[in-house]
């Protein structure tokens, strides 16, 4: 089925979360998707938004099943997030796994004010008590359905979807 | 006659016991790998539960505290939980054989061995007799290898030189008793430096060593020639008075990196050792601690370096 | 026991025979060739059809590990290797423990190899005391008790005064002096051919020098002494050379050469097996091309087993710590046959090799055919293929670098002094 255009949904989500922001608000996008999405908003937002970025490969719950992923990217947050009201930026949420293993990860940098969570799609299909606070598009696409976000060359996002 | 023994089936890397004869894209993957966990010394807890429940065990039939201590902090910032072994010559004298050891160990659930011994091929005949699930690290084999050393030697010219493809590299020193210097011979060639040298006097060269790919110098000063790269060797105590050399003052005399010889190199050239050093045998102080020197970056990498590794290994 | 062989290809290199006929056994000594004896009526009719016959094998080295290292070998089990490798007469190097430096060791060795099946055993005495090196033995003493030469096995004699002493002292009696080339001090602790493979493997290396220098040395004092030198497993095209110059020379110098380095190279060790450690190492293919070409032309005189079992505790270890040997004694044959194969050389001239020529050097009668000789054969299927297995093997020593591979050549009837000592069925081979 077809979805909004990326930057479409990046600019309901704006709108959204614009009204929330507090001056010890801060980003963090979940690499890769979410690292591309958090820059969008972050350039919408203005101001001078902290960002930061996490690879939550060495927090997967599925290690011992398919070992570590092959492409592992530093994370890195250059502020201290003691405090700090964080908001979690990831493109697609579905298990919801991959925001448990990130906000495990947080926790490893230290202890937030809070924590609230921007996706760009919600497709449902959660195994996790995980809900976002704000959400670009939701539907439900069927388990045996793959759905991600792309950047061509010029930076252009898309989304791709085919056979799980 | 036995398929690389070294990889799966798949071509995921399964033990780790030799940098010869692994392709570019795995020495790659570790290093790409190990530049996530560099991140992870962000974090204030410097930790990732990655191998929780795992069991690595440190077997060191050599003894030597500093290699240890660092498989040990990159296994237990992995969480797994790490046993060390200090199996001394005596023991293994009284009838038990390496293989014996390492059978009774895998009957405690060993999940990985990190393996220190001083024959070559140690690491490879454990490789070679432990259950399917269990994978091995070579963490110095005699004179044969030393593949960590070697992947953090390459980290951190990657690191500081953003690649190999364009660099003059030297390696000064004992190539003949080194397994970190065939290590990184390994490595450099197969991530393609396309000039590699090593220095060092004939008593301290194997023969034949061209036929790994490198140029020779005799001479400190022609070898370290508008290099980018100076990685030094340790001078073993036993080594520097003998039928090898005469004494450790001409050893330095004619071999010791001081600043002036340095100054033949590039001048953005970086200085490289895998420690411990001999100031003033192999190395003058003003080089190991000047500007020019990454020494000390190479132990933290060393670390990371480690972590990917095992990280990789574990979950293959 | 009267045995008649029938429809074999008879190759005997001595009498010049490679031709299909019968051979007839009776108490113990060939009474017939192509036409039977009168009067003879056989016990037994072996039938040889598409296997060749020929002299038991002469091996010039096996270790039968007795006395002293029964828990790698007992005599027992190493001659029925020896025979079921087609073996019927070898000479055992003295490095036992004790070594045999004493006439008694010599004569129960010798009276207990003769009290079981299998080959001829002619030991090969300690040319010095407990082959230390300083004092040298009662050679004549020894020589009484069947001692067919004098050698230090693999230690050599430090002290070169000490080794041109006893090769005088052997020279009086004309005893044959048995030599490995091995510099000790330039060996050191190596393992592996100083080439390309040790400098990568880091493997301490064994220079071609360590066995230049040593034939340097027993060449000069061979001129000195006027000795006669059997120089024992060569390995280099060097250490060839020479031996080639010191029979130009007209020197009483014979050399042999380990069967195994006839195909294997340094590169075989590649991947630190530890059966694949023997000394002298595996050279540079150069080296094993000379070897090749020396055997085919004559320069080296023969070729052995240099049996040496070793059991797994010993060999399961770090390549550099692993004893050092190889199991041969049922490879002989096989390799033998396999280099003449690829050097494009007759069977007779493989089997003379490994018959008649080593027969010569040891001065025995073994080796040949003729009628009125003993009845030492050796019956092969020249075509089967065998697989090299810790089954297939019947020394208990299963350390060969051939372990898993398939050899042709293998060896149906082992007939020792007109007795069958080994058969393999065609169905339970």
């Amino acid at each position: 089925m077809p979805l909004p255009a990326p930057n479409e949904l990046i600019d309901r989500l704006a709108e959204q979360i614009r009204p929330t922001l507090t001056p010890d608000c801060a980003l963090i996008g979940i690499h890769t998707g979410g690292v591309w999405v958090m820059e969008e908003l972050a350039r919408r937002l203005g101001g001078e938004l902290p960002c930061g970025s996490l690879d939550i490969a060495f927090y997967r719950d599925d290690f011992s099943r398919i070992g570590l992923h092959p492409v592992v990217k530093p994370s890195h947050i250059g502020f201290d997030i003691e405090g700090r009201r964080l908001l979690l930026v990831d493109d697609v949420l579905y298990t919801g796994r991959t925001v448990r293993a990130a906000m495990n990860q947080l926790f490893d940098y230290g202890r937030p004010a809070a924590i609230r969570l921007a996706v760009l799609v919600d497709r449902g299909g959660r195994e996790l008590p995980i809900c976002p606070d704000f959400s670009g598009y939701k539907f439900d696409l069927a388990d045996d359905r793959h759905l991600s976000l792309t950047r061509d060359a010029a930076g252009a996002l898309g989304f791709v979807q085919g056979a799980a | 006659m036995s398929p690389n023994i070294q990889l799966n089936e798949d071509g995921s890397l399964r033990h780790l016991l030799s940098l010869d004869g692994l392709p570019a894209r795995i020495l790659t993957q570790i290093l790409d790998t190990a530049d996530g966990f560099l991140s992870v010394t962000e974090q204030e807890v410097k930790k990732v539960p990655l191998l929780r429940g795992k069991a690595i065990f440190n077997l060191f039939f050599e003894p030597s505290t500093r290699t240890r201590t660092t498989f040990e902090i990159a296994a237990k910032r992995l969480s797994a939980d790490v046993v060390n072994l200090n199996i001394s010559a005596s023991s293994q004298s009284k009838g038990e054989t390496l293989l014996d050891t390492v059978a009774n160990l895998s009957a405690m659930h060993a999940d990985m061995f990190i393996v220190r011994h001083s024959s070559a091929g140690a690491a490879h005949l454990i490789a070679r007799n432990v259950a399917d699930h269990i994978r091995v690290m070579n963490a110095g084999d005699g004179r044969h290898a030393h593949p960590t050393q070697g992947l953090l030697d390459m980290f951190t010219i990657r690191h500081f030189k953003g690649g190999f493809h364009n660099l003059r590299i030297a390696i000064v020193g004992d190539i003949l008793h080194s397994r970190v210097a065939r290590s990184q011979i390994n490595a450099l060639t197969t991530l393609g430096c396309p000039e590699l040298r090593v220095v060092a006097p004939k008593t301290l060269l194997p023969h034949d060593v061209e036929g790994m790919g490198v140029h020779v110098h005799h001479r400190l000063e022609d070898g370290i020639k508008d290099v980018d790269v100076v990685m030094m060797l340790r001078l073993q105590n036993e080594r520097m008075q003998g039928a090898l050399l005469p004494s450790p003052q001409e050893y330095f005399k004619y071999w010791g990196l001081t600043p002036d010889k340095l100054k033949l190199a590039k001048p953005d050239a970086i200085v490289m050792h895998p420690g411990p050093m001999n100031r003033g045998v192999e190395i003058d102080s003003d080089v190991a601690d000047g500007k020019q020197s990454v020494i000390l970056p190479q132990v933290t990498y060393g670390i990371a370096v480690r972590m990917a590794v095992m990280s990789i290994l574990a979950g293959n | 026991m009267k045995i008649q062989i029938k429809n074999g290809r008879l190759i005997d290199p001595k009498n010049g025979i490679d031709a299909q006929q019968d051979i007839y056994i009776a108490a113990g000594d060939i009474v017939g060739i192509g036409n039977a004896p009168a009067d003879f009526h056989a016990n037994r009719v072996i039938d040889a059809t598409g296997l060749v016959v020929c002299p038991g094998l002469v091996d010039l080295s096996a270790r039968l590990r007795e006395p002293g290292f029964e828990y790698m070998a007992t005599l027992e089990s190493e001659m029925r290797a020896a025979a079921a490798g087609g073996v019927t007469s070898l000479s055992c190097p003295p490095d036992t423990d004790p070594p045999l430096d004493e006439p008694g060791l010599v004569e129960m060795l010798k009276f207990r190899a003769k009290s079981m099946p299998g080959p001829r055993v002619y030991p090969v005495g300690a040319l010095t005391w407990k082959l230390k090196g300083e004092r040298i033995t009662e050679m004549a003493e020894l020589h009484e008790a069947g001692c067919v030469a004098f050698s230090q096995a693999d230690t050599p004699i430090l002290d070169t005064l000490v080794l041109m002493r006893a090769m005088e002292y052997a020279a009086t009696f004309g005893f044959p002096v048995w030599l490995r080339p091995r510099d000790a001090h330039l060996v050191k602790d190596g393992v592996a051919h100083d080439g390309a493979v040790a400098a990568r493997l880091g493997l301490p290396p064994i220079p071609v020098a360590s066995e230049t220098v040593a034939l340097a040395t027993i060449v000069l004092l061979m001129k000195a002494t006027g000795a006669r030198v059997h120089v024992c497993r060569l390995s280099s095209a060097e250490a060839i050379a020479m031996v080639r110059q010191a029979k130009s020379d007209g020197l009483p110098i014979s050399c042999d050469i380990n069967v195994h380095h006839l195909h294997l190279t340094e590169l075989d060790v590649a991947d630190f097996n530890p059966n694949c450690h023997l000394y002298p190492p595996f050279r540079s293919q150069r080296d094993r091309d000379a070897i090749r070409a020396a055997v085919a032309d004559g320069t080296i005189d023969a070729i052995c087993s240099d049996h040496a079992p070793v059991d797994d505790d010993a060999k399961e270890l770090p390549f550099q710590e692993a004893e050092p040997g190889a199991t041969g004694l049922e490879l002989l044959l096989p390799l033998t046959l396999r280099w003449a194969k690829e050097q494009r050389c007759g069977l007779g001239q493989a089997v003379d090799l490994i018959t008649r020529r080593p027969a010569e050097l040891l001065g025995i009668e073994a080796g040949q055919l003729g009628v009125g000789a003993p009845a030492d054969l050796c019956l092969f299927d020249p075509e089967a293929w065998w697989q090299v297995t810790r089954k297939s093997l019947h020394s208990l020593g299963k350390n060969s670098p051939f372990l898993g591979m398939e050899l042709q050549g293998q060896v149906r009837y082992t007939i020792i002094d007109g007795h069958v000592d080994f058969e393999r069925n065609h169905n339970n081979a």
